[in-house]
């Protein structure tokens, strides 16, 4: 199993950490990762995106031309990341902000409106929480005990105690994800 | 089992330096290496090993506490990222010079000038010809994964104490931020004192009446003597040549074309391989681990075995100079590449493979 994944946004949706804790439920799994961010003068509101990597072998490109899955959270990364979707992939967003929404017709199309659960759950931090949640239900590729065991090491332990909110969160994800369209 | 951690590169070099026992890192910030000195100033390794962490004026003074720390037969290194770099050669070629150990490692980013600060491979020339001024070469170790970050720089140490010569980590700004699984080593203490004494007993470590006084310097005003200490260099990195190649060969043993790339663009070369395989082309791919000494032989033996050699490195094309030199010019060798900070996709790198030997 390999797992080719694109998470873009907006800085501060919490799409690198969102990266991180999937990178670390791999490695609980015994996977091997990579976490590859865009890096350069970004600031606070611009674009973030961050390139994905599970899987079983040893692996080649930490970057990569076409993604097995997407996950959209802003209209600029729709624009730029929709296209770049395997044939065939998966593409996940959620509809707050979005002007266009996908339009490709050969590609599995999923929506999770996170923003507004979070909005509802009157916890807006565990946004990207509610994110991974909606993808893990649809590419159950680690199992929910080692994302719980991944959160924890990538959290310091002083924000433990924050551990059952995030689970609550991914949790809600798996619930309110729905399917638009199949191929 | 050892304590695995997801860590960027940057930080596998910090972590490893305190593990490996260094007692000194002097370095200057700079996009995109200061995660090292970041990740040693939260750290605090004086409290863990005794480790000094300084944060200097600039990269010259940092690479000139490098030469300080070395000549008193420590376990020091600097970091930066190519224009800190250029600006630490001056003590670099004077380290080389005075016959010094110690660590440099440069996580590359486009140039010339101030350039970018995205990743590159356009070093290449600067980090395995001399870089700075005089006949001399460093040890260069080219990791391609954030593993291989942490492994070298014990590595390095070893080898650069092994021949008394400063020795390079060539990395890049995608190795450096990227994130991967890093298997963590045991504590190495740092030597103590009469440690350093006994195994370097050229270091200034204090004249006792015993012995003569220990001198570090580059000068000789006697070009006799001078060229005599030349000769002494030029032998050294023969043997290094001669003991020290590391490279690792992927899908070679029924290879008809051969990709030959190091770093980061090795990566890419791999998922472009699988590609190629996937259509019927028999591509294989040789990656140097040590750019300097250059797994020369070997490509020379494969030079026999395969049709073309495609070069792929993040540059204009400077390591195909030598796989040039090393196959002396018998098949046909080609490069691709991207510059100022972009990184080719697999998909283009295969495509520059049809294109020229196809």
């Amino acid at each position: 199993m390999t797992e080719e994944l694109i998470i873009a946004g907006f800085g501060g949706q919490g799409v690198l950490s969102m990266g991180k804790i999937l990178c670390y439920s791999g490695i609980v799994q015994g996977q091997e990762v990579t976490w590859m961010p865009s890096y350069g003068p970004e600031m606070r509101g611009g674009t973030a995106n961050v390139t994905v990597i599970l899987s079983d072998e040893r692996i080649s490109s930490p970057i990569v031309g076409e993604f097995d899955t997407a996950i959209i959270l802003n209209q600029q990364s729709m624009d730029k990341f929709e296209k770049m979707v395997k044939k065939g992939g998966t593409l996940i967003y959620d509809s707050n902000g979005i002007t266009r929404h996908p339009e490709r017709k050969d590609i599995n199309v999923y929506l999770v409106d996170a923003a507004e659960e979070a909005a509802k759950m009157d916890s807006t931090k565990t946004f990207n929480m509610i994110v991974l949640g909606g993808y893990l239900k649809i590419k159950p590729i680690v199992k929910m005990e080692n994302v719980v065991a991944g959160i924890k090491k990538s959290l310091p332990e002083r924000y433990h105690h924050l551990v059952p909110m995030n689970e609550k969160a991914i949790i809600r994800g798996t619930e309110i994800v729905k399917q638009l369209q199949k191929v | 089992m050892k304590e695995l951690r997801l860590m960027k590169g940057n930080e596998a070099i910090a972590e490893a330096a305190i593990r490996a026992g260094v007692d000194g890192y002097f370095g200057y910030p700079i996009t995109p290496q200061s995660e090292v000195l970041e990740y040693l100033m939260a750290e605090q390794p004086e409290k863990r090993t005794g480790m000094v962490v300084l944060q200097a004026e600039s990269e010259v003074a940092a690479i000139n506490m490098v030469y300080g720390g070395a000549g008193a037969g420590k376990k020091v290194m600097t970091s930066s990222s190519s224009p800190g770099i250029s600006l630490k050669q001056e003590g670099i070629t004077y380290i080389a010079g005075a016959e010094l150990p110690c660590l440099i490692v440069n996580v590359v980013r486009g140039g010339p000038g101030l350039g970018t600060i995205q990743p590159a491979q356009s070093d290449y020339f600067q980090s395995v010809k001399g870089g700075g001024h005089g006949d001399y070469r460093l040890i260069v170790l080219a990791p391609a994964s954030v593993q291989e970050m942490y492994d070298f720089v014990g590595l390095a140490f070893e080898l650069a104490f092994k021949y008394r010569n400063p020795a390079l980590i060539l990395s890049d700004g995608a190795i450096g931020q990227m994130m991967e699984k890093v298997e963590i080593s045991d504590q190495i203490p740092r030597w103590t004192n009469e440690e350093i004494k006994k195994m370097s007993p050229w270091a200034t470590t204090g004249k006792t009446p015993d012995r003569p006084h220990n001198i570090i310097t580059s000068l000789d005003l006697d070009p006799h003597k001078q060229e005599d200490f030349n000769h002494k260099l030029q032998a050294k990195y023969r043997e290094i040549e001669k003991n020290e190649v590391r490279f690792e060969e992927i899908q070679t043993e029924d290879a008809e074309y051969l990709f030959v790339a190091y770093g980061t663009s090795s990566r890419i070369c791999q998922k472009s391989i699988q590609m190629a395989r996937a259509k019927g082309i028999k591509v294989g791919l040789l990656r140097p681990i040590t750019l300097f000494p250059f797994p020369s032989a070997r490509l020379l033996e494969l030079s026999k075995q395969v049709k073309g050699i495609l070069t792929v490195e993040m540059s204009a094309g400077q390591m195909i100079e030598d796989v040039k030199l090393a196959v002396r010019c018998s098949i046909p060798v080609e490069h691709y590449g991207r510059m100022g900070g972009i990184i080719p996709s697999p998909a283009e790198v295969l495509t520059a493979l049809e294109q020229n030997f196809l």
